[in-house]
């Protein structure tokens, strides 16, 4: 598996980027992927994202600098900007993970693990797909399998993101709930290469397979086959 | 008939339906198999669903925003029209392969019913004291209760056949097939089996399992879907009953491996008739090669182990025994093509079950070296997944500890394990080979036991290949 450290990208950018690992993936010209980015101000809507679940109207949106973006991915509402790690991973389930619902609790898996390194308790809560913790939610998770059994998409944990842009929005369609961010539960600053390094390694151990050593760009593949 | 059906696909074990969120292709298009023809979107998860076949897709019969239960037709397809265009051998293996496209298809296990922790899907409409059986016959599909609703029938009151005990589409027109067919009293005393199944005081799951047989004894044949029922609770689905804890007791949490591996013995132990057998190997020949060997072996890197002089003569065996290298499936019997052997390693705590692939092809010395890898980087928690798969045949070895021997429960999807136990210096009464007169010895021996799967293999299989495995070991080839 090829850990990519992207860095900023634009949702627009990040969203090709995918389409095209997704089509090496399943062409077996490529091998997993996990990319690990940030995203400037962005709303997402996931394929059942309700409407209603922006709560910002466009001026509002503007002013703040926050741009709509359609995604192919599962799920609701979700906000992304700056302060938060974004896991895309493209990934072949063939052959013994072609389970969605596996696939979600292994994502959530990672992000637990990820969290309990930084002495967070969080949890999943059954039928609310993402990670939770005594402050809210702290990470969603929305997912996308192209054919063939290729992953696309994943997860958004907010670190020191700021959660008054979730204010827009109803995230995920759930009412109610609050969000929070890493550095809010820990009341200290923490720093996103930290969290990637540890998101890197329950990855590589919750799915099995090796984090590669070289980060070569996703445009010039490697080839390297499959750990 | 080249019209084939598309069915919602089984995505993952947990999950019972489906909504369909997009079609890709529209009546009339032409597809080519595993091409994406339209999206379904179940939980947080989008996902595209290839055609199985290629084909001209004749028919849609699921709408776009509308949730079905796994296996419900979605489609149709005409591989016939489609085939000359794209795939020329389309047309002659449509109905067998028709749902090779289905990703969810490769999954061994039929569909197991979802567990109280199902993620709710949709709908938050059921009450807070309906039970859970209840709530899900209600869950079933909008076709269903939009019918229920037109014919004024309440869905908790229709036998459900479906997943989890949905009520399907065909329950229901059962359903109002009977109400016509029956005199009102047989039809007030149907109404009385899902009561008498759910009192409001028995929410616990047990009492699921042991209810529906009551209903089923006491009226005889008017209950036909009871024993499925029982079939469904006692065999879908691995239920680990609970228990209560004491004041001084600890509750750990079951990691990973040691969840699948409790669902997978509860599976292999549930499904195949184990039988076990024994015999007494004598390895001093063995013992002798592997001693005079050691220098030469560990010049080539390699530590040769009596597992691998095991796995050596069990993988030459084996093509000989082709019944105890396969596995029952349905009503087939499926030979393996190849001998995969599964070595049982100790994580402590925890087990896993790495496979050298092929091992009828390697050396002694190269079956050494893959056990040593294997095993040590499966304590490393370093294997691919397809290493830990594929095995047909699998060897535990409590022996290493100094156990007697064991019985193994046969992995599921293969039809044997071998069992093997400690090597031990015995005092034991042989010919001797100058004199051929009787004497006592002091022999290197061991018990193994065979765990056979009596479905496809019978005692007396199990006997010549045991006595031929303690023949190949006795006389091992000085040049393995």
């Amino acid at each position: 598996m090829e850990v990519f450290r992207v860095g900023r990208i634009g949702y627009r950018e990040g969203l090709s980027l995918q389409a095209e690992l997704v089509e090496r993936r399943r062409a077996g010209s490529i091998s997993d992927h996990l990319l690990l980015l940030e995203h400037p101000h962005v709303i997402s809507l996931g394929t059942s994202a309700g409407a209603d679940h922006v709560l910002a109207d466009a001026p509002t949106l503007d002013a703040l600098g926050v741009e709509l973006h359609e995604s192919p991915r599962g799920g609701d509402v979700t906000y992304h900007g700056p302060g938060q790690l974004v896991g895309y991973a493209v990934l072949d389930l063939k052959p013994d993970r072609q389970d969605l619902h596996r696939y979600l609790r292994d994502l959530e898996e990672v992000l637990i693990r990820t969290l309990t390194a930084f002495a967070v308790e969080a949890r999943r809560e059954p039928g609310l797909t993402g990670v939770w913790t005594k402050g809210g939610k702290v990470a969603a998770i929305g997912v996308r399998v192209s054919s063939g059994w290729i992953t696309s998409h994943g997860f958004a944990l907010n670190i020191s993101t700021d959660l008054s842009y979730f204010r827009t929005i109803v995230p995920c369609g759930i009412e109610g709930r609050p969000v929070t961010s890493l550095e809010a539960l820990l009341g200290r600053t923490v720093e996103q290469n930290a969290v990637a390094d540890e998101v890197v390694r329950h990855f590589a151990d919750v799915f099995g397979r090796e984090p590669g050593a070289r980060q070569p760009p996703p445009s010039a593949p490697s080839g390297a086959a499959n750990s | 008939m080249a019209r084939i059906e598309v069915p919602m696909p089984q995505m993952g074990e947990s999950i019972a339906e489906g909504t369909v969120s997009k079609w890709l292709k529209q009546v009339g298009d032409t597809v080519e198999r595993d091409e994406p023809i339209l999206e379904i979107s179940t939980d947080k998860v989008d996902a595209e669903i290839p055609a199985p076949q290629s084909g001209t897709l004749v028919e849609i019969s699921v709408e776009e925003g509308e949730t079905v239960e796994v296996g419900t037709v979605i489609a149709y397809l005409d591989t016939e029209a489609g085939a000359g265009a794209s795939d020329g051998g389309g047309a002659a293996d449509t109905e067998e392969e028709a749902d090779q496209g289905d990703p969810g298809a490769e999954e061994e296990e039929e569909s197991a019913a979802e567990t109280g922790a199902e993620p709710a899907e949709g709908e938050g409409e059921e009450d807070g004291d309906e039970s859970e059986e209840d709530r899900l016959r209600q869950r079933s599909t909008p076709v269903v209760r939009r019918m229920a609703e037109e014919h004024g029938v309440q869905l908790s009151e229709v036998k459900g056949t479906g997943h989890a005990g949905r009520v399907t589409k065909q329950d229901l027109l059962d359903h109002l097939e009977g109400d016509e067919a029956e005199p009102a009293a047989a039809a007030a005393e149907d109404r009385k089996v899902p009561a008498a199944k759910a009192p409001p005081e028995a929410e616990e799951e047990p009492t699921k399992s042991a209810a529906p047989a009551k209903p089923s004894a006491a009226r005889g044949a008017r209950a036909p879907a009871a024993p499925s029922d029982l079939w469904s609770t006692f065999y879908d689905q691995v239920q680990n009953p609970e228990f209560p804890v004491r004041d001084a007791d600890r509750v750990e949490t079951m990691n990973k491996i040691r969840r699948l591996t409790a669902e997978h013995m509860v599976l292999a132990k549930r499904v195949a008739p184990h039988v076990h057998s024994f015999i007494e190997i004598d390895f001093t020949r063995v013992d002798r090669i592997r001693r005079e060997n050691k220098a030469r072996w560990k010049e080539q890197g390699a530590r040769v182990s009596y597992t691998a002089f095991v796995v050596w003569a069990l993988s030459r065996l084996l093509r000989e025994f082709p019944m105890l290298n396969a596995t029952a499936s349905g009503n087939n019997i499926i030979y393996r093509g190849n001998v995969n052997i599964g070595i049982a390693v100790d994580l402590d705590p925890g087990l896993i079950v790495p496979v050298i692939r092929d091992a009828d092809d390697l050396s002694l010395v190269g079956i050494a070296k893959k056990i040593v890898d294997l095993a040590e980087r499966a304590r490393g928690r370093q294997l691919a997944p397809n290493e830990i798969q594929g095995a047909t045949f699998s060897i535990t070895n409590p022996g290493v500890l100094g156990t007697l021997v064991g019985l193994p429960i046969i992995p599921k999807g293969t039809s044997g394990i071998l069992g093997t136990g400690a090597i031990e210096k015995r005092v034991v009464a042989i010919e001797d080979p100058e004199t051929g007169e009787d004497t006592i010895a002091i022999r290197k021996r061991s018990l193994f036991a065979l765990g056979y799967d009596h479905r496809i293999v019978d005692g007396a299989d199990s006997a010549r290949f045991l006595s031929g495995f303690k023949e190949l070991l006795e006389t091992f080839p000085e040049d393995a």
